[in-house]
């Protein structure tokens, strides 16, 4: 039997994330991977504006937060001065597809060698449930009552489309954390996207599809169904790219 | 870190010598997107931080620019941009949050008119108050105000030490003539400039260091990538930098970011003056004006007129005191600028109501001329 721990890369405090949140899961994740590389002394995180704005509160490596969708932009500035350090922004979908949508395709398209670990749960959550770029076709928010009309907003926007032909990036992929299964299978991913970041190749982005079942007014279980069975029709999940 | 000055005589433009500056200074980052007319900051350092294993890049826009120039301070570095007014306002919001993190940089404004895209080639100096009011929240800044090529060169070193010293981004507003004018700028040898960096704390620390303020109220700084597992954040935060969202922590955060400025402001203020001990007239001005202004006290002197000049190097933190003590001498005050009237309200706020004041405006694009400024002294 494996007896699981928290590596010492977390802090041991109350966590401010609803029950049945992803964010918890991803940290957790995050963490372990710093311990198992061996990077403690050599990473620097961008934390973003959002539910994770406060996620250097659990991580214990050096970390900074941005301003509302710029963590690409200031990863850029922290990755040119320190190229031997390995850098990782982590960022929500409002923050990223939103706000940040020009710095996220700018570093990409530079081919900055930094991780981005971009967690989309279709929502805005900090603000109190209001759409975002990825909201599905049809889904009620704060912002979109009546559903999202796809004629007046435009359908839901995927980031690996866009940036899977740019030539600078050399790995994208996409996982959830509906299972343990899925999780190994996410925490994989993004164990490789630091490997890439390591060996100096090229930037890569992981997307992670996550509940939020406060705002999608779902119990924890039906919010991890609702991925399963919806979610992932609209962004599927596997490696995109891998060059 | 090398600094690679090039020790000698030149006949450079304002911009020019400006970047020069900031290599001197130590500057080894640079981040900007190209608008006019401040450009030429740019190209220079496109062509010569390369050489000195500094980075200089093009980003998308200015607000990816000002974000880069954050985590390249945070990384350890003195970086820079440089841009004009539309530019200056989208470096806004990340000027903020290097007020509310006390990131040491330096943020180069060559004036030009405004608002929008107002006078893209004319110069002008109208925005003296967004470099202090310009990022919402309370706050102060550090602004400086060179009048010749030469003092682009050595404001700017300034610029950077001040920044370093004091943890706060230091705005240097030139205005877009001097930026283009050319003049003898004289670079000193390596010895002879002094160069300010961070203090540091001086243990590693598992967590995130207890960084207390020294005597000047300035905490000192852990950069990433040292092991000091550190955390900059622009939320009101604690001495280790947690998030601390309490009425308490806003008032002991905000108030010394407030104070390392303000109760320092007699170390950082920097005023020249013409004439001025025995003057009951007296000019007040800054940036290309000020060179009007003293030709115009010269001509009113020979007329015998008690005329004096105050040049502002540095516009804020703002003279209060010079201000307060010169208006219970001079029974007149002119401010001219190429603004609608800008500066000229702060001397408003702190002269002596009896002191008559008299501003001088041009809404951009024109220098207030000696003969303007002579003629408002003699009438
Ligand atoms: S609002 Fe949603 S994303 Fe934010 S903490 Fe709660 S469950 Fe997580």
């Amino acid at each position: 039997m494996t007896t699981y721990t928290l590596p010492d890369e977390i802090r041991k405090i109350r966590s401010h994330y609803c029950p049945g949140c992803g964010h918890g899961i991803l940290h957790r994740l995050v963490a372990e991977l710093v311990n198992e590389l061996d990077i403690t002394e050599k990473v620097i995180a961008i934390a973003p504006v959002g539910c994770a704005v406060i996620a250097y509160d659990y991580w214990k490596f050096d970390v900074s937060e941005a301003a509302h969708g710029r963590a690409p932009a200031v990863a850029t500035g922290i990755k040119r001065s320190l190229p031997d350090k390995v850098v990782f922004t982590y960022q929500g979908d409002g923050d990223l597809l939103a706000i940040g949508l020009s710095e996220i395709v700018h570093a990409a398209n530079r081919g900055e060698k930094i991780s981005v670990f971009f967690v989309n749960n279709n929502v805005y959550g900090m603000t109190g449930g209001q759409m975002a770029p990825t909201t599905l076709s049809g889904q009620k928010t704060l912002t979109t009552p009546y559903g999202r009309n796809e004629t007046e907003i435009g359908p839901p926007i995927d980031i690996l489309k866009i940036l899977q032909d740019f030539k600078n990036v050399v790995y994208l992929a996409r996982g959830t954390v509906t299972s343990p299964k899925e999780i190994n299978k996410t925490k994989e991913y993004m164990r490789k996207s630091l490997q890439i970041q390591m060996d100096n190749k090229g930037f890569s982005l992981i997307e992670i599809l996550s509940p939020c079942p406060t705002y999608w007014g779902m119990t924890a279980i039906n919010a991890l169904k609702h991925i399963n069975e919806t979610v992932v029709k609209n962004y599927p999940l596997g490696i995109i790219k891998d060059e | 870190m090398d600094r690679k000055n090039l020790t000698g005589l030149y006949f450079w433009q304002g911009n020019t010598a400006c970047a020069e500056g900031a290599i001197a200074a130590g500057c080894r980052f640079f981040a900007g997107y190209p608008i006019t007319p401040s450009l030429e900051i740019m190209v220079h350092m496109n062509s010569r931080l390369p050489e000195l294993n500094g980075i200089c890049i093009q980003m998308e826009d200015e607000i990816a620019s000002m974000a880069a120039v954050l985590g390249s301070s945070w990384a350890g570095r003195k970086a820079m941009t440089a841009t004009s007014g539309p530019g200056f306002s989208l470096m806004l919001e990340n000027i903020g949050l290097a007020i509310m993190t006390e990131t040491p940089c330096v943020v180069v404004n060559v004036q030009r008119g405004g608002p929008s895209t107002g006078l893209p080639t004319f110069y002008s100096q109208s925005d003296i108050m967004q470099a202090r009011w310009g990022a919402h929240g309370d706050y102060e800044i550090i602004a400086l105000c060179p009048n010749s090529p030469q003092e682009c060169f050595d404001l700017t070193i300034k610029a950077f030490n001040l920044s370093e010293q004091y943890r706060v981004p230091v705005i240097i507003l030139i205005d877009g003539f001097i930026a283009h004018m050319m003049e003898k700028v004289t670079v000193p040898d390596d010895n002879s400039i002094q160069i300010v960096s961070r203090n540091q704390p001086k243990q590693l620390a598992d967590i995130p260091v207890d960084s207390k303020p020294d005597n000047l109220l300035v905490p000192p700084m852990a950069n990433f990538g040292q092991g000091y597992r550190t955390h900059t954040t622009g939320l009101t935060h604690d001495e280790h930098g947690y998030p601390d969202i309490s009425t308490e922590a806003q008032n002991k955060l905000i108030s010394r970011l407030i104070d390392k400025i303000k109760l320092n402001s007699d170390k950082i203020v920097i005023t020249e003056q013409t004439c001025l001990d025995d003057a009951d007239i007296a000019v007040i001005s800054y940036g290309i004006n000020s060179r009007t202004a003293v030709e115009a006290v010269k001509r009113a002197r020979k007329n015998n007129v008690k005329a004096g000049h105050l040049r502002l190097v540095s516009l804020w933190p703002f003279p209060e005191k010079k201000i307060r003590e010169l208006s219970n001498q001079a029974k007149k005050i002119i401010v001219p600028e190429t603004n609608m009237g800008q500066i000229v309200r702060e001397v408003q706020r702190f002269a002596d109501s009896n002191t008559q004041i008299a501003p001088l405006n041009n809404a951009g694009g024109e220098i207030i001329t000696a003969d303007k400024i002579l003629k408002t002294i003699m009438s």
